[in-house]
Parts: C-alpha cells; sequence; structure tokens
C-alpha cells in the first residue's frame, strides 16, 4: 500500500480525510511497516465502510487488517441507530461470533513432554475436528431453541463445563435478547449434528507453552506463569453461523434499495438498525453468537475430560472466552457524551480497559484479556485492555496474524507431511485428518503475529502479557 | 450483463483467481448453465481433488433469483448446504438455466476423509466479485469469492 495516500497522524496512526461520499474518516492503526504491506483493498474497502448511513467517529482497521469481502478483516465500524445507523451481515462475516478461548493449566511443559504422544491421540479422537466430522450430541427442536436462546449457560445446563466458567465468557457466555425465531429451519439444519466440532480452516485447539512474560502483574491476575501451559481453542458458529450470514447478506443485498441505501459493494449489504430486516438480523446474530458460545464451552469441556484421564481432578479454569467476528450494541464517549454504538467487529477483538463494568471483577483493575491467535508454528499471546483502546478504536484490538499468502500458493510451496515434520523438529506436534489443509495452513502462510501484537501495544489498542508457543497442535 | 474481453480460457472450464484470505472460483462454459457447473467444480476444487471423487449419490437442487448473480451465488450456497448436511462431496454437476430459474443436479459420495483429504470448508459464497457474464466471443464466465 502506498503510504502516500494517508497522512500519518502518529507513529502508528494513519488517516484518510473524508472526501467524495465518505461520511467519517478512516483510520488505519499500524507500524510503517505492516501498512506497507497491507493490500491496496484494505484501503479501499475501509473507505467504502466510512460510507454507510450513521457511522460515528471514524472506521477502523486493525494492525492485521487484510482484504476481505465488503468489510476489511480487521474492520470495526460503530453505528448509531438514532440517526438511521446500519448493522450489516458483511461487517461481521460467515463465522458468526468466531473466537478464541484459553484455559489455564498450571502444568510445566515437562508434564506435556512425558504424554506428548498419547494426549495428542485422545484430544485428536475425542474433539470432532476437520470437514465432515461431527459430534455425539444431537440437537432436537427443543434443544436447538434451548440453545440459540442460552449460549455457553445452556451448554452448562446440559453438563457441559463448570459454573465458574460463565463469568469468564464475554457477555457472560450468553447474548441477551437472542431471537430464535429469526433462524431459519436450513441454519438450524446445518447445526444440529455440529455442536462440539472444531471446524477446519484455521480453527484449532492449541496445548501452548507460556514462553514470556511481559507485564508481570496483569499475568499475576491472569494466571499465566512463564514455563507453564494453556489451552487455546479456536473455532466459531459452525454450519448455524455460515448459513445466517449467508441469508442474510442476499436479503440485506436485495433490499438495501429499499431502505435508499446505496452499496458502493454488495458485500456491505446492511440495513438500518432501526428496520424490520436489522431486528431480524440482530436476533438471528445474536443466536448464532450463542451458538457459537455453547460450542466453545462444550469443545472446552471434551478437552477436560481428555486431560483428567492423564491428571486426574485437573481443575483447568477458564482465563477468558472472547469473539471477534460480532457487532454488539456498546455505550461508547462520543463527543464528551455517552452514546449506545452498534459496534462492528470483523476480525477484531473487544478489549475494554480497566474498570469497564462487562470484565469480570477480577481482572477489572487489570483491563480485559484479549487472546491473540498465531500460526501453527509461530506465537500466540495473551494481551490486556488498555483505558487508551476506547478513545483510539472502540475499546478494540487485533485478533490474529492474518494471512500473507492465499491457500492456493501455500499449497504450491509446501505439502503437508513436509510441514508435520519440520514443526516435529521444532517440538511442535501437528495432528489432523487433512494433509493438504495443513499446507494451506503452512506458518509461512502468515505474517509475524509478533509484529502485529506490538504495533497494538504502540497504538494504545492492548498492552502485551504473555507470549505463547504451540506444543500440540490439533488442526481442524 | 456487461460483455467482457479477456484472453482465451478453456471453455469449458474453471479456474482460481487469487484472494489472500479467500479463494475467487470462476467457471466458463458455452452456455449459462455450464458457466455455473464449471464455477460449482472450482468450488469442490477448494476443498479437494475432485478426481477423487467418485459418482454415488445425485442431489437435486432449485434455485430462483432476481437476476443471474445472484442465482450463482444461490446455486454454490445451495452445494454448501447439501454437502454440509448431508456429508457429501461432489465432482459433477448439470444446470439449466431459463428465465433465472435453475434446475440443478450435484452427483458425489459421502466424504472419506483419507481418501478425499479434504481441506478448507467452504462457509458460503460471497457477493465480492461477483459476476456473470457473456464474453464477445460468445462464451460465458461466472465467478465469485467463496469464504474458506
Amino acid at each position: 500500500m502506498d503510504i502516500n495516500n494517508f497522512s500519518r497522524i502518529s507513529e502508528t496512526c494513519w488517516r484518510i480525510e473524508p472526501s467524495g461520499k465518505m461520511r467519517v474518516p478512516a483510520l488505519i492503526h499500524a507500524s510503517e511497516s505492516l501498512l506497507c504491506d497491507m493490500d491496496d483493498k484494505v484501503r479501499e474497502q475501509l473507505v467504502n465502510v466510512t460510507t454507510l448511513p450513521g457511522i460515528v467517529g471514524a472506521a477502523h482497521a486493525m494492525p492485521d487488517a487484510h482484504w476481505g469481502y465488503g468489510f476489511p478483516i480487521g474492520g470495526v465500524a460503530a453505528f448509531d441507530a438514532d440517526q438511521g445507523g446500519v448493522i450489516s451481515a458483511g461487517g461481521v462475516g460467515f463465522d458468526i461470533s468466531c473466537g478464541v478461548r484459553t484455559h489455564l493449566t498450571g502444568l510445566p511443559l515437562a508434564e506435556f513432554e512425558a504424554r506428548r504422544r498419547p494426549l495428542t491421540e485422545a484430544l485428536f479422537r475425542n474433539i470432532p475436528a476437520g470437514i465432515g466430522s461431527r459430534g455425539d450430541i444431537h440437537l432436537d427442536q427443543q434443544g436447538m431453541e434451548e440453545m440459540l436462546a442460552g449460549g455457553a449457560a445452556w451448554a452448562l445446563s446440559e453438563g457441559y463445563g463448570e459454573t465458574a466458567d460463565l463469568e469468564f465468557i464475554e457477555d457472560n457466555g450468553c447474548a441477551t435478547a437472542a431471537r430464535p425465531a429469526c433462524v431459519s429451519r436450513r441454519a438450524r439444519q446445518r447445526q444440529q449434528h455440529e455442536m462440539g466440532t472444531l471446524g477446519s480452516g484455521n480453527h484449532y485447539l492449541e496445548i501452548q507453552e507460556i514462553t514470556a512474560i511481559h507485564d508481570q502483574e496483569a499475568a499475576g491476575v491472569f494466571g499465566l506463569v512463564r514455563g507453564e501451559c494453556v489451552v487455546t481453542i479456536h473455532c466459531g458458529s459452525r454450519g448455524l453461523g455460515h448459513q445466517i450470514g449467508t441469508e442474510f447478506l442476499r436479503d440485506m443485498a436485495v433490499s438495501a434499495g429499499d431502505y435508499d441505501i446505496a452499496l458502493p459493494d454488495r458485500e456491505l449489504a446492511c440495513a438500518p438498525v432501526i428496520s424490520e430486516t436489522g431486528q431480524n438480523y440482530i436476533g438471528a446474530m445474536r443466536s448464532a453468537i450463542n451458538c457459537a458460545l455453547a460450542n466453545r464451552q462444550i469443545i472446552g469441556h471434551l478437552m477436560r475430560n481428555v486431560f483428567r484421564r492423564f491428571w486426574p481432578g485437573l481443575e483447568l479454569p477458564l482465563l477468558f472466552d472472547v469473539s471477534h467476528n460480532t457487532c454488539k450494541p456498546e455505550r461508547h464517549n462520543v463527543n464528551g457524551k455517552e452514546k449506545l454504538l452498534y459496534v462492528h467487529r470483523k476480525g477484531a477483538t473487544r478489549a475494554f480497559g480497566p474498570g469497564h463494568d462487562s470484565i469480570p471483577r477480577k481482572y477489572r483493575a487489570t483491563g480485559q484479556p484479549v487472546l491473540i491467535g498465531g500460526s501453527m508454528g509461530t506465537e500466540s499471546w495473551v494481551l490486556a485492555g488498555m483505558d487508551s483502546s476506547e478513545k483510539t478504536a472502540f475499546s478494540s484490538a487485533c485478533h490474529g496474524a492474518g494471512r500473507s499468502m492465499s491457500r492456493n500458493q501455500a499449497r504450491k510451496r509446501w505439502q503437508g507431511r513436509q510441514v508435520v515434520e519440520h514443526l516435529a523438529g521444532r517440538g511442535i506436534t501437528v495432528r489432523s485428518p487433512s494433509m493438504r489443509g495443513v499446507a494451506e495452513e503452512a506458518p509461512g502462510a502468515y505474517k509475524d503475529v509478533s509484529e502485529v501484537v506490538m504495533a497494538s501495544e504502540r497504538a494504545g489498542l492492548a498492552r502485551r502479557v504473555a507470549r505463547l508457543r504451540p506444543v500440540i497442535c490439533i488442526k481442524g | 450483463m456487461a460483455a467482457f474481453e479477456t484472453g482465451s480460457p478453456a471453455v469449458p472450464g474453471w479456474e482460481h483467481f487469487e484472494h489472500i484470505a479467500d479463494v475467487g472460483v470462476r467457471g466458463y462454459g458455452h452456455t449459462l448453465g455450464q458457466a455455473f457447473e464449471m464455477a460449482a467444480l472450482a468450488m469442490l476444487s477448494v476443498i479437494t481433488d475432485t478426481s477423487t471423487v467418485r459418482a454415488r449419490e445425485t442431489v437435486r437442487i432449485t434455485c430462483e433469483a432476481p437476476n443471474s448473480e445472484f442465482l450463482l451465488a444461490d446455486w454454490l450456497n445451495a452445494i454448501v448446504f447439501e454437502m454440509a448436511t448431508r456429508k457429501l462431496l461432489f465432482s459433477r454437476f448439470e444446470v439449466t438455466i431459463e428465465d433465472n430459474h435453475l434446475e440443478g443436479v450435484a452427483t458425489g459420495e459421502p466424504i472419506d476423509v483419507t481418501r478425499h483429504q479434504p481441506a478448507a470448508e467452504v462457509k458460503g459464497a460471497t457477493l465480492s466479485e461477483l459476476r456473470v457474464s457473456r464474453s464477445t466471443d460468445n462464451y460465458w464466465l461466472a465467478q465469485c469469492i467463496v469464504d474458506v
């Protein structure tokens, strides 16, 4: 990307002034080198977002932003319903509420080294992963209804997980005001046998060693100790979310004209928050958020069951569970006034700073844990929300490394088996049903996540707490 | 539908076009229906090597849309739905289209992870780079980006 298209506001903030149909400025938060490496499409897509009705403040792109469809991946935009603000299915994406959860093990790496092979096999056998896999849970009509309304709290009531988990899930494990009636029969059909499955692509369950602590105090509060391991799960709302995304994207693209919305790109499909289509989407999207929260809660439970065969009675408390493809109503300060805004985060993580009343009491003085996934060969991170994030980008931060190479390019360059052997040589065990999938997810196809988190910290979005390195990876 | 001019692709045929996070699928054909069949094959090739998928089960698909571009998205999304709910992969498609009404047949077999090595699941066909057009040489192109 040509940096001459921007005015540089600070070391990590690049601005495009409003012109033409833009209603607000576009801001990219990134280091100079990350910005230079971004595709020019990021700028184009972010500028398109600024033209949508009711947008407030600015359209933001996170340091890991890359070319998406409609919104860039790593895009954040907030809308005021009272000013004709919109809700956009394209601004949330297909994998509604895709996110990350991390459990603490309290065990040092040596414990895993001693059981590496049998533990990997047991996890692979017990956690359904990859295309075509099915879980052991088969929802009937009533079960589906309860799951869509209840989220992780429903999963808990069905015996998956522990009561203490809920407090450490965003929104206490349940998106309120979900409206299962807005979820189509086809979306339900896709989910009937998919609860408790990881999915494929970049989704995974990983055992990770904590290799560095950057903020001792926050790490202490989060329970992160150098040399110990954590378990991280990355997945979303599975077929149900994909189907809801598909259906509403089409409905909104077709009906945009009825609401006098001129779409610069059909994929920005949206409807006013205060409209029948908008309200139906919000009701369905919240049901999909609940599906994702329930799904990760179940996978967390399956993981605990496997671990307890090796370490009876092991607690495995939940550090946090946070989504990165959502739209949520939140109160934000706009020109000195608190306003209720619909904040879209597509490939961006909510990152509330210290003191926010949505953060679990235990973390309130520290800031919300922000969980950042890397590739299976590099590293992942735990960050913490900062005060400055509210003013900078509606309390948002990056979500991962982001691809630097397409799947086709990756497949031409690497073979799955080579990738597995190479990683084994570096102490990383990868188990996946598909070697082709492993090749496409090769670590070399991803950006350097450490540069992304460093830029997030410098931009005041979220500060670094701990670095994690993969030890065992179950890949979908 | 605007006319387009490109090089001379193999007609009928399919190809992928580059997108960093996702994949673009493009089909060419002598008829609109054939371009849709090829676009579907391009999408299946995102998931697996379709030469490993035997023709053992058949699913009928019907779609209707306001125009041929939405019809393409609907067709690809209907295939995604059938694969997901029936746990099938497809390797052969037949499509007839009249007045934005599509009658299609998809043929394939149940997923065999060892033999098919399915990589990334297609979550849905997006409206991005969605285009259906006829060339000056009188062949059809049908394309869009699919989310993986």
